[in-house]
């Protein structure tokens, strides 16, 4: 599964596509080929403050429950409203149409802890 | 940790590129296409499930029913040959050692289906009750079983067998051939559809497995895992061992009064059990929707009038409704449909009412 060079990657297979000191957040096609048909997506509201690793949300498919993990500290500015009624999307689009929240970063320099794509690409051939 | 079994099927299963996953001690298939995509062909034309995992003991002998009666809760006098029955075995608590299928195929000859995860269980406590002319064998791993379900499950199993299926009342069986095969051809089911499961050697599944798909693909069927197996159960409140009812619920409790026979005479379980009878029981499992959109979860706590109150012991969404729903322990006085409670959902408490079930029911 090849995943977009653009996006830098978390271990709990969030992505996040950074742009100045906003980083728009998803997670990635292994997660959602791992979870099945989405059924739910519980997101913050916009304001809402976290640190990086806090759980922000749940997504819910059929068979289960998974945590949704945020990969930098910072504000939320933005919520994918779209998920709300067709949950569906991220599985459709877990990259583009599918993304979850934008979060305006406090410390642009925590992403150098995340993957690039090809070290995303070995960590889930691992987990397989 | 010993290593997973695996069924005569496991090869097929992963060339076909199911999501495999540990349940009950066997490495099984938990979906192929998508829970949701395999659960609506069920509904709508016919899904192939392996549930080969499940246990089978033959019991024979001139006491083969004698045993059965003392161990069982239900009436298996009441069979014919060819006839089968959804049963129990309970502790003298009346709580349950497992929940079974009785198949009689003559008074001297008895298969007894079981739950994966509980056939050493079962074998021990069933040898460990036979003071009677019989013999228990335990034939689980010569057995291989497939559940053909859903409303086109004649129109494909015909093509393979010459036995007449139309004439298989429900929940009676025939013993013919499919293909090359002898079969036991049984018209049950764990989905709340029309179906048949069926029992042959295991050197025959890959054969029969293929056939079957091959012969289905037209009218829709697909292979379906353990994971559509599960929303299709729930809907139609088919009970799971080791979640709805275990060592610790006892059959009142479960909503298996209809599996307890008090005529049939003396069984294990029968003093406690006729006790609970007169006296009633103070929590009952009762069937629920969520009010909102939150989705119960099986553990999840289940509060009344603001006090913990029990937990939920299954819970997903209904693909066929459309509605998120589930099954949990309330107190008795609090488990009449249309009762409100709530669910806690990771801390938040969420409204749930209690409703008729089963949830779903075939036309």
């Amino acid at each position: 599964m090849s995943s977009p060079d653009d996006l830098l990657y978390t271990k709990e297979h969030e992505w996040i596509r950074v742009s100045d000191n906003i980083g728009t957040v998803g997670i990635t096609l292994f997660a959602t080929k791992e979870l099945g048909e989405v059924v739910y997506v519980e997101l913050p509201k916009v304001g809402d403050r976290f640190k990086s690793g806090d759980a922000f949300g749940n997504v819910e498919s059929v068979k289960a429950v998974s945590e949704l993990f945020i990969p930098v500290t910072g504000e939320v500015v933005e919520v994918n409203d779209d998920l709300g009624n067709a949950p569906e999307i991220l599985n459709e689009d877990p990259y583009g149409k599918g993304w979850l929240i934008q979060v305006r970063m406090k410390d642009p320099s925590e992403t150098a802890d995340l993957m690039s794509a090809e070290e995303y690409g070995d960590y889930t051939k691992e987990e397989e | 940790m010993s290593e997973n079994k695996k069924t005569a099927l496991f090869d097929v299963h992963k060339r076909l590129g199911a999501r495999l996953i540990p349940f009950g001690g066997w490495e099984m298939p938990v979906e192929y296409s998508g829970i949701a995509k395999e659960h609506t062909a069920v509904r709508t034309a016919a899904g192939l499930f392996d549930v080969s995992h499940m246990g089978e003991f033959v019991v024979h002998g001139p006491q083969a029913l004698d045993l059965i009666q003392r161990v069982t809760s239900n009436d298996a006098s009441k069979l014919a040959d060819g006839q089968a029955l959804y049963s129990a075995l309970p502790y003298p608590e009346g709580t349950v050692v497992d929940d079974l299928l009785v198949y009689r195929y003559n008074a001297r000859h008895f298969m007894l289906v079981v739950n994966a995860g509980n056939i050493e269980k079962d074998f021990g406590w069933i040898s460990s009750h036979n003071r009677f002319d019989a013999t228990v064998e335990n034939t689980s791993d010569r057995i291989s079983l497939l559940a053909l379900q859903g409303p086109h499950s004649t129109t494909i199993l015909q093509k393979l067998t010459t036995c007449p299926l139309d004439k298989i009342g429900y929940y009676h069986f025939a013993q013919d051939k499919v293909l090359n095969a002898h079969a036991v051809i049984s018209r049950t089911g764990y989905t709340g559809e029309d179906g048949f499961e069926l029992y042959f050697d295991s050197g025959h599944s890959e054969s029969i497995w293929n056939a079957l798909l091959q012969a289905g693909e037209p009218h829709g069927l697909i292979p379906a895992g353990l994971g559509a197996r599960n929303t299709l159960r729930l809907e139609a409140r088919l009970l799971l061992y080791g979640n709805d009812m275990d060592e610790t619920t006892t059959l009142f409790e479960a909503g298996l009064a209809w599996i307890v026979k008090f005529d049939k005479g003396e069984f294990i379980g029968r003093d406690t059990l006729l006790r609970q009878k007169l006296e009633g029981v103070g929590r009952k499992l009762a069937g629920f929707e969520m009010v909102g959109r939150d989705i119960a979860r099986e553990h999840y706590p289940v509060f009344v009038d603001g006090k913990e109150a029990g937990h939920v012991t299954s819970g997903s969404p209904s693909i066929t409704l459309k509605k998120n729903i589930g099954l949990a322990y309330l107190p008795a006085e609090h488990s009449a449909i249309g009762s409100r409670f709530h669910v806690s959902v990771r801390g938040r408490l969420c409204d749930a009412q209690v409703v008729a079930t089963p949830f779903y029911k075939r036309r």
